[in-house]
């Protein structure tokens, strides 16, 4: 995907979550660090665009709820920035830039009822290449990417990296 | 041997320090959630092994511990086999045969920790051995402090009072001079540790007998020691009183400091002899972060037990 793809499925799928909610009311995003917090910033601007409602946005770390965390190295946690008003009785958009396995959606998901209630919490990915592992999906999806489990799919956005893109990069043949 | 321990702040370089405390301030939230749990130690055991008394020290590791969903039991040595006499090689022993992930260990003995981590297999966690180390004191001493000012580099910070006999001291000097902060050292010569020179390879900390002087040159935070009364076998000053006069922060030293710096921050590890080494003036002033250092604690336990546990991959902690 190159920019102008990205720009444009990040526009639909913040006219999608307008749509779904009828509405920027009791919105809240959340971006999951690192490039989901990009993600989340991107679609407030654009629903703030749209509806002219700035949506309240923060950042969900999910380190320590991770189910890997004893077969890495450690990780040194990442911001968790919850928004003034909460997330009790919201609905909670969680952003993030690939959706793979679900594992980090899982996490996220524990994460997020340790905080508080909201009213339902809906997932917004940027790129949904498949093979899952749980029982999870994107409400809202920039594009689907069916991929290899062997390859790896890269996402840069402006931000975090110097520009936007993404791409499928070959791994290993197995 | 692996490296899993924090035994000393000697073992823990610049970058690990500052991932610590970048750590501790994401467990800091915490403490102001509804819900104040963590999973990342879920089926790990912590136990506190206390052969010294403590209330903030021990307390604040069992609740970093529980906080983070580790199941944290307490020993002290008094209702202990140790009372009976057990070695601490024995109990160390014991302890770890019960399959216990971390031992945090105080013990009046300096190197009692060092000593336990060649014994046993669980990460080994020094909370105090005599008058050697207290490390994450000294990391939740450097934690408060950039909380209130900022980065540490540059900073003079005046540590004052019992040098010989603190643990606090020799953590905490080592830890801010990583830091980059300029450390000046304040006693009566009494209470001089003999060859204090040697101490910190590093830069930029010097000592004083005079006080008034180190605090008339600037300081941004003075750190006041308490008088250790069961480790002294007397001699060291002449009588409590004169003590506060030369080597207390008064209320006429207090006004000063602020007069010349409003931001100054005041610290004592705790706990204090009110009216001995810290007047009660200052202990209670704005500028006093006395209590910050307690919620602190909890935040930077929280974050060394994460470091040194939460992977299973055999290279984590500090001591070689």
């Amino acid at each position: 995907m190159s920019a102008p793809d990205i720009a444009r499925a990040v526009r639909r799928m913040a006219h999608e979550v307008i749509e779904r909610n009828k509405g920027a009311d009791r919105l809240v995003i959340l971006g999951i660090p690192s490039r989901g917090v990009e993600v989340a910033t991107r679609l407030a601007a654009a629903i703030a665009e749209v509806e002219g409602t700035e949506v309240p946005t923060g950042t969900l770390d999910i380190t320590m709820y991770r189910d890997d965390l004893r077969r890495q190295p450690t990780r040194a946690p990442l911001p968790t920035r919850i928004p003034t008003g909460g997330i009790d009785d919201r609905i909670v958009v969680l952003a993030d830039d690939v959706l793979y396995s679900g594992r980090t959606v899982r996490a996220a998901l524990d994460a997020l009822s340790d905080l508080g209630r909201p009213k339902a919490v809906r997932l917004a990915v940027l790129v949904d290449r498949g093979h899952r592992e749980l029982p999870i999906r994107a409400d809202h999806v920039g594009k689907n990417l069916p991929t290899s489990t062997s390859e790896r799919v890269m996402v840069r956005l402006a931000g975090v990296d110097e520009a936007d893109e993404v791409r499928i990069a070959a791994g290993e043949t197995p | 041997m692996t490296r899993r321990h924090l035994l000393s702040i000697d073992d823990v370089d610049e970058g690990q320090i500052r991932e610590i405390l970048a750590t501790a301030g994401e467990m800091h939230d915490v403490q102001h959630r509804e819900v104040k749990k963590l999973p990342a130690l879920r089926g790990r055991t912590v136990v506190n092994l206390f052969f010294e008394d403590s209330t903030r020290t021990r307390s604040s590791f069992e609740i970093a511990g529980k906080w983070l969903s580790a199941d944290v039991i307490n020993i002290s040595a008094k209702g202990s086999s140790a009372s009976k006499g057990e070695s601490l090689r024995d109990t160390a022993m014991t302890v770890a045969a019960m399959g216990v992930d971390a031992l945090v260990i105080r013990h009046s003995a300096s190197g009692a920790a060092h000593q336990v981590s060649q014994w046993i297999d669980a990460a080994v966690i020094n909370a105090g051995d005599g008058t050697h180390e207290h490390p994450t004191q000294a990391l939740l001493d450097a934690y408060t402090l950039q909380r209130h000012h900022g980065d540490l580099a540059g900073r003079h910070i005046a540590i004052v009072g019992d040098l010989t006999h603190s643990r606090v001291v020799r953590s905490n000097l080592l830890c801010l001079t990583k830091l980059g902060a300029r450390v000046t050292l304040v006693a009566p010569v009494t209470l001089m540790p003999s060859g204090i020179a040697s101490w910190a390879a590093a830069e930029g900390f010097s000592v004083s007998s005079d006080l008034d002087e180190v605090l008339a040159g600037g300081v941004d935070a003075v750190m006041m020691l308490r008088v250790q009364k069961e480790r002294m076998s007397g001699g060291y000053f002449p009588t409590p009183r004169e003590y506060t006069i030369g080597y207390g922060l008064t209320r006429p030293r207090l006004d000063a400091l602020v007069a010349a710096n409003p931001e100054v921050a005041i610290c004592h590890p705790g706990p204090m002899n009110r009216g001995l080494e810290i007047s009660a003036d200052a202990a209670d002033a704005a500028q006093s972060l006395v209590l910050d250092q307690v919620s602190a604690g909890v935040a930077v336990r929280m974050s060394v037990l994460y470091h040194l546990l939460a992977s299973g991959e055999p290279d984590r902690g500090y001591a070689a």
